[in-house]
Formats: structure tokens, C-alpha cells, sequence
């Protein structure tokens, strides 16, 4: 999901999620109505990083992904909870840091913690808001790829907020460009090229190709935060 | 009551450094019996409420509450009710507050501090309106265990009680919202109620700690063991398990040791909890280099 900010990215997240209802029209999620609590989606939300005081495992966090919205103390559900905990820690690689403070781990750690925990309830869609934006570009390639090969392992349906589109590129089938109230969705090669963009947004927008094969849109940030002009 | 002062001040016992003799001296009147008693079931409970106040960094909020009580256990003096009927009125009613305010209440200190600021001054004028003692307003302020009726046990019991139970009811989804709002919100978690029944909670708890240690020594009981516990653990039910065990720790030893002094209860707990935390801060590069 691409689009200059404000564009409602993360309302359509808040919508899928049904924290939000929709204004005007339907939503529907694997043929369902959304409803908080979902099992089947996984959620990692856009933040930049913990309180590093938060002193609680990695561990702890994820398990909380599992049964953390029911009741009580866990009584016979510790194995169970724990066993599900491991499942996904393994899954995204973050066993070996499990016990440190989640407040106390690296922001590329922390946000495999944020996708074990999304991963743990067995989800069928994933929903992540800008999981790139606060790591560096190493940590970028990383996270792409382990997201990509645990969508190909679990038979999961990725739906990603980025701001560069070009970590990506190798790894995405669909691309939802959303600007100025208008929705488009295609593959990259369709969506994002100049004239495509243009004439959606009937304004000059213009997509820039580097040395590298990196793309660059222009005419878009602007339009959206110079609303008048 | 008038007793036990008497006692303490004019006659303090000296410990013959004989354990046993020591012990039996200390069970020997009531009133120490009644304070051990409450002070077990108080430290029970503010070590295990405390890990949370730790956890959601609400302690200046945890502060605040026993100061809008203070207002209220004065006014309930004034209008001849009991103070504790005061205290937890306004406690609870401040608590509602701040957690209905819920996360949107992070970086609001000023807000905290104004609204203090204000209640203890109302607590002054109250305890001004009642032309008794000042030890009330004394009592109030900086906590009265040696004063503690067998009524007032049972009452502390039955609160403390009613408290842990609803800890344990609310655990892993208080747990959840205070690591992270957003998800437990996306998971099903109704976190605004859980705000303000955890500030309802922490009310019940700040009413039966100020018995004890008193409004202005309230951080002593609740934050202190919790803020040393998370500094060894980042296991919920082991820090947990060691902030109730420091808070158990700081109330005997601080009641066995104002027994044989002419110094009040609260002034012992509070330096005991004070003087754990800085030796813990202070050994902490020594720790690390060992590991």
C-alpha cells in the first residue's frame, strides 16, 4: 500500500481491523464484517520503538499475541501458550533474544518481536504499518525477506504500508497506490509508471527510474501536503 | 490507640538480642499484632498492584491519588464520618478520572501536579475546619499502623482481598494494554474499561496503604519493591513475586525496628525501601561486569 501521507492508509488498516467503521459502503474480511479480535488477521502497528524501560520479555509479548485478551492468570494454558510462543519466535528467528527486555532490544529486534507476536494466533491475512520505516537499510532487506518467506511458508495474505516502495519491489505481486481520495491497484510494472499515475490523479506526476532500478515518484508528496496550491 | 502511643514514647523496650525473646516481646501487645497483621496484607497488595503502576508509568498518577484522597479523608473528618470512607471516595473518583483519561494522560505531569497541588490544599483547609487534634491530619499524612483497631484488620483484609482477587481477574489483559494499547485494543481488549477499573483497583489499594505509611509515603510501598523488582527481572510473575516480597520485607522489618526505637514506623519503611533501591542502582555496574 503506497501513497504520500494522509492519503488513509492506516484507515483502511483501522478498517480492516474494525476498530473503525466505515462511513459509507461495506467492508468484508475472508466474508466477515470486521470485528476487533480477529483471529485470523495479525497486526504489527507503525511505531518507532519500545520504552526501553519496558521491562518484560520478548517472550512474555509474544504469548500475550496468543491469550493475552482473555482472562485471568494462565492456569492450564501455560505449555500451550508457551508452545505457540516458541512456534512463532522460531518462525521469525528471535529465539535466541526471547529473555532480554523488550524495552532493552534493537529496533530490527524488536520488530521481528512485533511480527512473532502478529504471527502467533495462526493468522491468514497480515497487516503492517511501515514495519521499514525505522530500520536501516540492512535491517530493510532482512525484514523483507523474512516476511516474504513466512507469507510463502503459512499461506498468508501480506498487506504492507510502505514509504519507499523500492525494498519491495523484488517481492510484492500487488501494488494500492492511494492519493488524493483515488485508489488504484495493479502490478508495480502497471500502477507505477508516469503515465498511469497522471492520469489517475490527473495531475504531473512523474516516476523516475535510477542507475539502480530504484523508482521515484514525484508530483504526488507535494500535491498532498499543498493542498491549495 | 492512646495506649500504644503512650507506650512507644515513654517506654521503648530495649531488644535483648535474643531472637526468640526478641519475637515474643515484639507479639507481646496488640497493637504490634494488629500492625503486622495489616501491614502484611497492605504490603501483599501494594507490591502486587505496584509492578503494574511500574509497568504503565502511571506512579506520579498512583502519587496524585493518595493526595486527592488526603482532601477526602479530611473532608469526611470535617463532616464527622470516618476517613477512610473519605479517602476512598475521592480516590476513587480521582481514579475513575485519570483512567478514563487513559493513554492520552502520558506526558500530562502538569495536569497531575495542578490538580495535587489543589487537593492538598483543600486537605489544609479541611483539617483547619476540624478544631480537633492535628494528629488526625498527622495520622493522614504520614500513616498511623501502630493505631490499627482488630476492626480496622478485618476491613484492611476484606479490601485487600476484594483487590487481589480483581488482579488476578484482570491479569493477562491488564498485562497486554499496559505493554502495548494499540494491539491489545486490535486483539479485543476493551482498554479504556480496563484503565479505569485498574485506576478503581489501584484507588482500593492507595486507600489501605495510607494507613500505613500515610499519603505523602505511599510511593514507598507501591512503586519502590516494583521499581527494584524490574531491575532483576523482566519476568512478570518473578517481578511480581519480588516486589511483594520486598514490600513484606520493608513493613516487618520496619515495624520490628520502630518497636525498639523512639522513631515512627513510617520513617524506618521508607528508608529500608529507599536505601534496597539505591544500593540496588549502585551495584548494578558491579552485576554487570561479573556477568
Amino acid at each position: 500500500m503506497l501513497g504520500p501521507n494522509g492519503s488513509g492508509k492506516t484507515t483502511l488498516i483501522r478498517l480492516i481491523l474494525g476498530g473503525l467503521a466505515p462511513s459509507a459502503g461495506r467492508l468484508e474480511v475472508f466474508g466477515r464484517t470486521p470485528r476487533r479480535g480477529d483471529p485470523t488477521i495479525g497486526y504489527i502497528p507503525q511505531r518507532p520503538v519500545f520504552d526501553p524501560e519496558l521491562s518484560i520479555r520478548g517472550r512474555d509479548f509474544v504469548e500475550l499475541g496468543f491469550d493475552g485478551h482473555r482472562w485471568g492468570v494462565r492456569l492450564m494454558g501455560r505449555a500451550h501458550a508457551a508452545e505457540a510462543a516458541n512456534a512463532s519466535l522460531e518462525a521469525v528467528g528471535a529465539g535466541d533474544y526471547s529473555d532480554r527486555p523488550l524495552g532493552r532490544l534493537s529496533g530490527g529486534e524488536q520488530q521481528r518481536m512485533l511480527l512473532a507476536h502478529a504471527l502467533v494466533g495462526k493468522p491468514r491475512l497480515l497487516l503492517m504499518d511501515e514495519p521499514l520505516s525505522y530500520l536501516d537499510v540492512r535491517n530493510q532487506r532482512a525484514m523483507v525477506q523474512l516476511i516474504r518467506d513466512v507469507a510463502r511458508r503459512r499461506q498468508l495474505t501480506v498487506l504492507l504500508i510502505a514509504h519507499d516502495v523500492n525494498p519491495l519491489l523484488p517481492y510484492i505481486d500487488h501494488v494500492l497506490y492511494m492519493a488524493a481520495g483515488k485508489v488504484s491497484m495493479g502490478t508495480p510494472a502497471e500502477i507505477i509508471t508516469t503515465e498511469r499515475l497522471s492520469e489517475i490523479y490527473s495531475s504531473p506526476v512523474e516516476v523516475v527510474r535510477d542507475s539502480h532500478g530504484r523508482v521515484f515518484v514525484v508530483g504526488l508528496e507535494e500535491e498532498a501536503s499543498h493542498p491549495h496550491a | 490507640m492512646l495506649d500504644a502511643a503512650f507506650h512507644l514514647t515513654i517506654a521503648n523496650p530495649t531488644p535483648s538480642w535474643n531472637p526468640f525473646d526478641d519475637l515474643a516481646m515484639l507479639f507481646h501487645y496488640d497493637f504490634m499484632v494488629h500492625a503486622f497483621q495489616a501491614g502484611t496484607i497492605v504490603a501483599l497488595v501494594a507490591g502486587s498492584i505496584g509492578y503494574f503502576v511500574v509497568l504503565r508509568g502511571s506512579s506520579f498518577a498512583a502519587h496524585a491519588l493518595s493526595h486527592i484522597g488526603f482532601a477526602g479523608a479530611a473532608g469526611a473528618v470535617v463532616a464527622g464520618l470516618s476517613p477512610v470512607v473519605g479517602l476512598l471516595a475521592f480516590t476513587l473518583g480521582g481514579g475513575a478520572a485519570i483512567g478514563a483519561l487513559g493513554n492520552r494522560l502520558r506526558g500530562r505531569d502538569v495536569t497531575i501536579g495542578i490538580v495535587l497541588a489543589w487537593t492538598l490544599g483543600l486537605g489544609v483547609l479541611f483539617i483547619s475546619l476540624y478544631r480537633g487534634y492535628a494528629t488526625e491530619a498527622y495520622a493522614l499524612l504520614f500513616g498511623e499502623i501502630l493505631g490499627i483497631s482488630e476492626r480496622d484488620v478485618l476491613v484492611t483484609l476484606v479490601a485487600g482481598a476484594i483487590t487481589l482477587a480483581a488482579l488476578v481477574t484482570v491479569y493477562r489483559p491488564l498485562l497486554f494494554s499496559s505493554v502495548d494499547e494499540e494491539l491489545a485494543s486490535a486483539k479485543g481488549v476493551p482498554v479504556t474499561a480496563l484503565s479505569i477499573l485498574f485506576m478503581a483497583i489501584l484507588a482500593v489499594a492507595v486507600t489501605e496503604a495510607v494507613q500505613v505509611v500515610g499519603v505523602l509515603l505511599i510511593f514507598a510501598l507501591i512503586v519502590t519493591p516494583a521499581a527494584i523488582a524490574i531491575r532483576f527481572t523482566s519476568h512478570p510473575p518473578y517481578a511480581i513475586g519480588i516486589g511483594v516480597g520486598l514490600a513484606l520485607l520493608f513493613t516487618w522489618l520496619g515495624l520490628s525496628i520502630a518497636y525498639f526505637s523512639p522513631h515512627p514506623v513510617s520513617f524506618f519503611i521508607t528508608s529500608l525501601a529507599f536505601a534496597t533501591y539505591l544500593l540496588v542502582r549502585l551495584s548494578e555496574p558491579v552485576r554487570r561486569a561479573l556477568r
